[in-house]
């Protein structure tokens, strides 16, 4: 592409970091963005504990397929493409469960939880090798491989190990997966919500620190007006870029954490409990490693639509554009599989709180998104983005803009290649 | 509305009518005065759409888990202009009915309906459907909510992506 045309132009000198509007909204940029992104990386399919006993499977939409993700009878993990290879319909037509086998409803074929086929009615029609034939089960997908519990498909055959991927990112997944020794589970209960705006629009708002004083001024002022609802901190912290487009951000904040910062107004058992939390991180990962835990926020992003923000409570959000101009997102809560039962009450209804299309931050964050989708209508004379705050800073600020050019420029590598 | 009313005699005319006003005040953006139909511990739920219906916010992940105060900062958020997803305020339109009395219990009266709201900002109408489900008590002769659990019927919020209203 010739210069004029790029998208994401940088220049350290200046201390310019501009993204063409039209990336928001150009039919073409969301096709190449499906081929060369969403058909080539890793891409988070679900939790393990979301599959907790052998035979469990649930079905979820991600990277523009339909897939069934299922724990076989020896506890294996699948991800397979729900589409019977006889004729296409989906064999799996129901949300979550526990199973022996799939029967697909128009034709009869059955297959196992790992794919494979078991039967199907008349058999006589077919050659005697039929069913060993590679063509005849489910298709899994090429690569699915998890770290921590986390798990993830990749739709390209040639793709690199899942490890590599994640870079940087997996120091902070650690910080997530060790919060407990039971291990992490993700809660019942998902939030399936659509956005007017492009999936890009999120990325960059899941991380954004700048907004937070302005945009959420009704949620800061809420967290004020409450007996107790906050401890004496400062909103502090850095940007970390982790590496093949993740980015973090890790700072202080005054709300309480259920792992493990407590706020007045959990009173006094809540305040036992949170230094009962404090002690055991301590116990296991050292005072420095567990301090970090309890005290520190980070709303982490994985390359491309990966939100797991350890905040006032853990959400996990995936979002893909369903169109340019408008996005499908999950969001789930995690806890410590162990959380005693007024810890989890406290954890959902932090999450509340702030999250989610009911909360009381994320739906001024739904119309922040969806009105600067509206404002690309105007990208003929106004026609870049500004994401330069802080450039040249050695450690960028959590308020300022370097984990979202590190986004960015992952994003120029893959679609308009390496110059940027 | 009538005068007073009592527990025992409380028929599903009179619970219609509470239920008609109440949708009118959130329609007419009077939330303070919304608020004020809940008693001192009344709760308001939206249960995210793939838990039973009944769940616990406890244990579950909803859309909303309100207890009396955090109702009241709802109320008092959404009336201020920084509340953006409200500012400028949508136009919302609720239709009630199916209106049962299903049981009384103690104190309380058990009460289904099924909601259909209309929301339109900027142009854009979404609709929201489900079923209602409230605990009302009767204190100085009036119906007070102790309870009410919206029910949406859609899978999730796509397209509306928001409950940034009372349902």
């Amino acid at each position: 592409m010739p210069i004029e045309q790029r998208i994401v132009n940088i220049d350290e000198k200046e201390r310019i970091f501009t993204v063409a509007r039209r990336a928001y909204v150009s039919p073409e940029i969301h096709k190449a963005e499906v081929a060369k992104i969403f058909d080539k990386v890793w891409l988070y399919i679900g939790h393990a504990s979301e599959l907790k006993k052998n035979g469990d499977f649930l079905t979820r939409a991600v990277g523009g397929r339909t897939l069934l993700f299922t724990r076989d009878t020896k506890g294996v993990f699948h991800a397979l493409l729900n589409t019977c290879p006889h004729r296409g319909a989906s064999v799996c037509r129901e949300r979550s469960g526990n199973a022996k086998s799939f029967q697909c409803f128009y034709h009869g074929w059955i297959f196992g939880l790992d794919g494979k086929i078991r039967d199907l009615p008349g058999k006589e029609g077919y050659p005697e090798d039929y069913m060993q034939r590679k063509t005849s089960s489910l298709a899994p997908v090429p690569h699915l491989d998890n770290y921590r519990g986390f798990y993830f498909v990749n739709f390209d055959p040639e793709a690199g190990s899942l490890s590599d991927y994640l870079a940087g990112a997996k120091e902070y997944l650690d910080l997530v997966a060790d919060q407990s020794e039971a291990g992490m589970e993700v809660v019942g209960g998902t939030q399936e919500y659509s956005i007017r705006a492009n999936y890009k629009l999120l990325a960059e708002n899941s991380y954004d620190g700048y907004h937070a004083a302005i945009n959420h001024s009704t949620y800061l002022e809420y967290l004020k007006g409450t007996t107790g609802g906050l401890v004496p901190i400062k909103l502090e912290g850095i940007a970390r870029d982790l590496g093949n487009g993740h980015g973090v951000v890790e700072y202080r904040a005054p709300w309480g954490r259920p792992v493990a910062q407590w706020i007045p107004a959990w009173g006094e058992d809540g305040k036992k409990r949170v230094e009962a939390i404090y002690e055991k991180l301590v116990a296991r990962h050292g005072k420095e490693r567990a301090d970090r835990m309890a005290t520190t926020n980070r709303n982490m992003h994985i390359f491309p639509n990966l939100v797991i923000n350890d905040i006032m409570a853990i959400t996990i959000r995936t979002f893909y554009p369903t169109e340019p101009d408008l996005m499908a997102i999950n969001a789930w809560a995690l806890a410590p599989a162990d959380e005693n039962e007024a810890d989890r009450k406290t954890r959902l209804h932090n999450f509340l709180e702030f999250l989610g299309p009911g909360g009381f931050a994320t739906p001024d964050d739904i119309e922040a998104l969806e009105q600067c989708q509206s404002g690309f209508s105007n990208l003929k004379e106004v026609a870049f983005n500004d994401i330069s705050k802080g450039m040249g800073k050695e450690i960028p600020s959590y308020d300022d803009e370097a984990q979202m050019r590190a986004w960015w420029t992952e994003w120029s590598r893959r679609i308009e290649g390496s110059e940027a | 509305m009538s005068a007073t009313l009592e527990l025992e005699t409380l028929s599903r005319s009179d619970v219609e009518e509470f239920l008609f006003a109440e949708a009118s005040l959130i329609d007419t953006w009077k939330l303070q005065e919304w608020l004020d139909l809940f008693t001192e511990d009344g709760v308001y739920y939206v249960p995210s759409t793939d838990v039973d219906p009944m769940a616990s916010p406890d244990n579950n992940l909803f859309y909303i888990a309100d207890d009396r105060y955090r109702l009241g900062e709802r109320v008092k958020r959404l009336l201020k202009r920084t509340a953006h997803v409200e500012f400028p305020r949508s136009k919302l339109s609720h239709m009630v009915s199916n209106v049962r009395i299903t049981e009384r219990k103690g104190d309380e009266t058990l009460v289904s309906a099924v909601f259909l709201t209309h929301r339109t900002k900027f142009a854009v109408t979404d609709v929201y459907f489900g079923a209602s489900y409230y605990r009302l008590v009767v204190q100085d002769g009036k119906i007070r909510i102790r309870e009410k659990r919206a029910v949406l019927a859609s899978d999730g919020l796509r397209s509306q992506g928001r409950v940034s209203f009372i349902l």
